[in-house]
């Protein structure tokens, strides 16, 4: 019957994936997967491996040749991802048409959200720079630099993805010290990107803060803009949206005044009067002609009720 | 004022030593510390950027680095384990999400039912007292099924039976198919929660559907003109599907309650106003007879009598009660009688 289609999961761990494919409250870390096209050597290759190395461990890294074209068919990149969990892919290939081929993209609900594929011009790996390199596993700070990062919605995108691949997790607290890394993006005027890469060394200035020096360690990368496909503003806005139960809770009936003082309203109910415990006065009693008064009505209209049952029952 | 003045000029011979950690910007750049993030809008020097491009851009971003780096090292800090850790707010950039944000959870069938009329979960205990076996039995779970054994170890055959009929074995297989009901039931909640449309058992193609599906998708498409099949011809020998959970999906098979009866419709929706518009409060009829009956009685002993009224002085008034207000000991004693005496003492 058509509930054949509906699979049931048969071991535990299988149980456990499916429901890893559901939506969640606060998703993991988003990994991103790494394949290869057609053809993928040379610069390419070294681009991806560098990039591997900067996100580690949050990778998944496919090595062998796919003949996949994401802009054409993106229906196997989507499978791929959702098989190997990823939530950002990069994808390499090299052809005669584009030479040194990047494609960044991300999915949503498992298709693809947005895709920038991005040429590389020029290349230096980090290999080639005979510095001391970074420690791994190093939150990196991200500099944008030039005006044009935010004149068009495309750019805007890209800078987001950008931001997505390269600053790997969100944390609540980083170690002072352990700010040694940071890869700048330059946009220039003819809408080449400028990565650049450096390890920050932190120098006395004589007071707390200290002055930062930067050596480069590569990756060094120039890369220009080929063809892109960004989702339409719902399918954004919808997969931006932030889970109300994650959002803080407005507090309410406290304020806070110029000095620091903290204010709270309270509410009360309603008070009962007639129900108050008063000092028990004598003048505030019932008088016995009350009493009898309020007795003897409520007797007259059982009576009454009961004769009138009386009768019916006759 | 000498010494101040000394020691500001060593301060400030001291600073000199040192780079300045301050930087000039014309347009403020936009930081976002808690993804340690920082946007500079400034123009770039196409002059510098073509001639000594790798030095401009390691200035700039060193420039932009250390404001950056300047409101990290502002925020409040903390030491774990011999390290200073700096606390990042929240980041205000917006990364998409993956997949949607979780809704709540769709309601099943039987549950969007009891909603609607208002039913409610009762719980059943763990343990109901069994009289047959003359002891706590357990509802469910463990040794429940010990205790269904123990208690029915002879089943009675009905007249209209086979005698031959294995009764247990029947009961099994009444329960089985209880439970393949249950789990289709499961299955078609969780395809309503999905939401994909799927055919009411079709046609399903010659590599998946089986005879017993075929049968049933015959059966459902023959029934599903508008006088559900009635006319449709027969061929000779033609089966009719059966099974678990066809009859659903034929239509006409399972017939509800017409919601139309004999009489006529304006009628009945009378009568329901009436029912709810003239309801009478409740009278408890015993209690109201004994009262009426003790009124009587009451008005026999006083009538005939007719002594007139008595002073209506303190907390007289008692005459519906009858009997006279206990006099503390003070009135004729009956030696034979035991009668309380005085008031009541606490």
């Amino acid at each position: 019957m058509s509930l054949m289609r509906i699979r049931k999961p048969k071991t535990r761990k299988g149980k456990q994936i499916l429901l890893s494919r559901e939506p969640q409250l606060i998703e993991p870390t988003r990994t991103m997967l790494f394949i290869d096209g057609r053809k993928c050597g040379g610069d390419i290759k070294s681009c991806m491996k560098d990039l591997q190395q900067l996100r580690k461990p949050l990778v998944k890294i496919l090595n062998r040749k796919n003949d996949i074209t994401p802009f054409d068919d993106p229906s196997s990149l989507e499978f791929l991802t959702m098989k190997n969990d990823c939530a950002l892919f990069a994808f390499g290939s090299t052809s005669k048409k584009r030479p040194n081929n990047l494609i960044l993209g991300r999915l949503f609900e498992n298709e693809i959200l947005d895709m920038i594929e991005l040429g590389i011009k020029h290349y230096t790996s980090m290999s080639e720079f005979k510095t001391e390199k970074i420690g791994t596993n190093v939150k990196p700070c991200l500099i944008f630099n030039g005006p044009r990062w935010n004149q068009t919605e495309e750019l805007r995108r890209l800078r987001n993805l950008l931001i997505d691949t390269f600053h790997k997790d969100k944390v609540d607290a980083i170690r002072l010290q352990g700010v040694e890394h940071v890869v700048s993006f330059t946009c220039t005027e003819d809408l080449t990107i400028l990565m650049r890469s450096y390890k920050i060394m932190l120098k006395k200035s004589g007071q707390k803060t200290p002055r930062i020096e930067l050596v480069e360690i590569g990756p060094s990368a120039d890369f220009s803009i080929r063809r892109t496909k960004i989702a339409s503003e719902d399918l954004y806005k919808q997969a931006r949206k932030q889970p109300k139960q994650l959002q803080p809770k407005k507090k309410k009936n406290v304020t806070y005044d110029e000095l620091g003082n903290t204010h709270g309203r309270v509410h009360l109910g309603k008070q009962n009067v007639t129900k108050i415990q008063t000092r028990r006065v004598k003048g505030l009693r019932k008088t016995p002609e009350e009493k009898r008064d309020s007795r003897q009505k409520k007797k007259e209209l059982i009576k009454a009720a009961a004769k009138d049952l009386l009768k019916n029952a006759e | 004022m000498d010494i101040v003045k000394e020691v500001l000029e060593k301060q400030q011979r001291d600073l000199e030593k040192y780079k300045p950690i301050t930087v000039d910007k014309h347009l403020e750049v936009r930081l976002d510390v808690g993804s340690l993030l920082c946007t500079d809008p400034n123009d770039l020097e196409d002059n510098q950027l073509k001639n000594n491009r790798e030095q401009y851009l390691l200035d700039l971003t060193r420039d932009n680095t250390q404001l950056l780096i300047n409101s990290v090292w502002e925020l409040p800090t903390e030491r774990i384990d011999e390290c200073i850790v700096a606390k990042l707010p929240e980041p205000t950039t917006v990364l998409p999400r993956l997949r949607k944000v979780p809704g709540p959870k769709p309601l099943t069938k039987w549950e969007k039912f009891a909603k609607e009329k208002g039913i409610k979960k009762k719980k059943k205990d763990k343990k109901v007292y069994d009289t047959t076996l003359d002891k706590w039995v357990p509802t469910y779970g463990f040794k429940r099924a010990d205790a269904e054994k123990e208690k029915e170890w002879v089943l009675e055959v009905p007249k209209n039976v086979d005698p031959n009929e294995d009764m247990f074995q029947k009961k099994i297989d009444l329960r089985n198919e209880k439970v393949a009901k249950n789990e289709i039931q499961r299955m078609k909640n969780i395809v309503r929660a999905k939401k994909v449309e799927v055919p009411r058992g079709g046609y399903f193609g010659p590599e998946v559907a089986s005879s017993g599906q075929l049968l049933t998708a015959v059966t459902v498409a023959k029934s599903s003109t508008a006088s559900v099949g009635k006319f449709q011809d027969k061929l000779p020998k033609e089966k009719q599907a059966r099974g678990i959970g066809v009859k659903e999906l034929i239509p006409g098979a399972k017939r509800k309650a017409s919601h139309i009866s004999a009489q006529p419709e304006k009628e009945v929706n009378l009568d329901l106003i009436k029912s709810v518009l003239n309801k009478k409060p409740k009278y408890d009829i015993e209690k109201a007879i004994s009262i009426q009956k003790n009124e009587d009685k009451l008005q026999r002993e006083t009538n005939p009598a007719e002594k007139g009224k008595k002073g209506k002085k303190g907390k007289g008034g008692k005459s519906g009660k009858g009997g006279k207000k206990p006099k503390g000991g003070r009135g004729q004693r009956a030696p034979g009688k035991k009668t309380a005496v005085g008031r009541k003492r606490r």
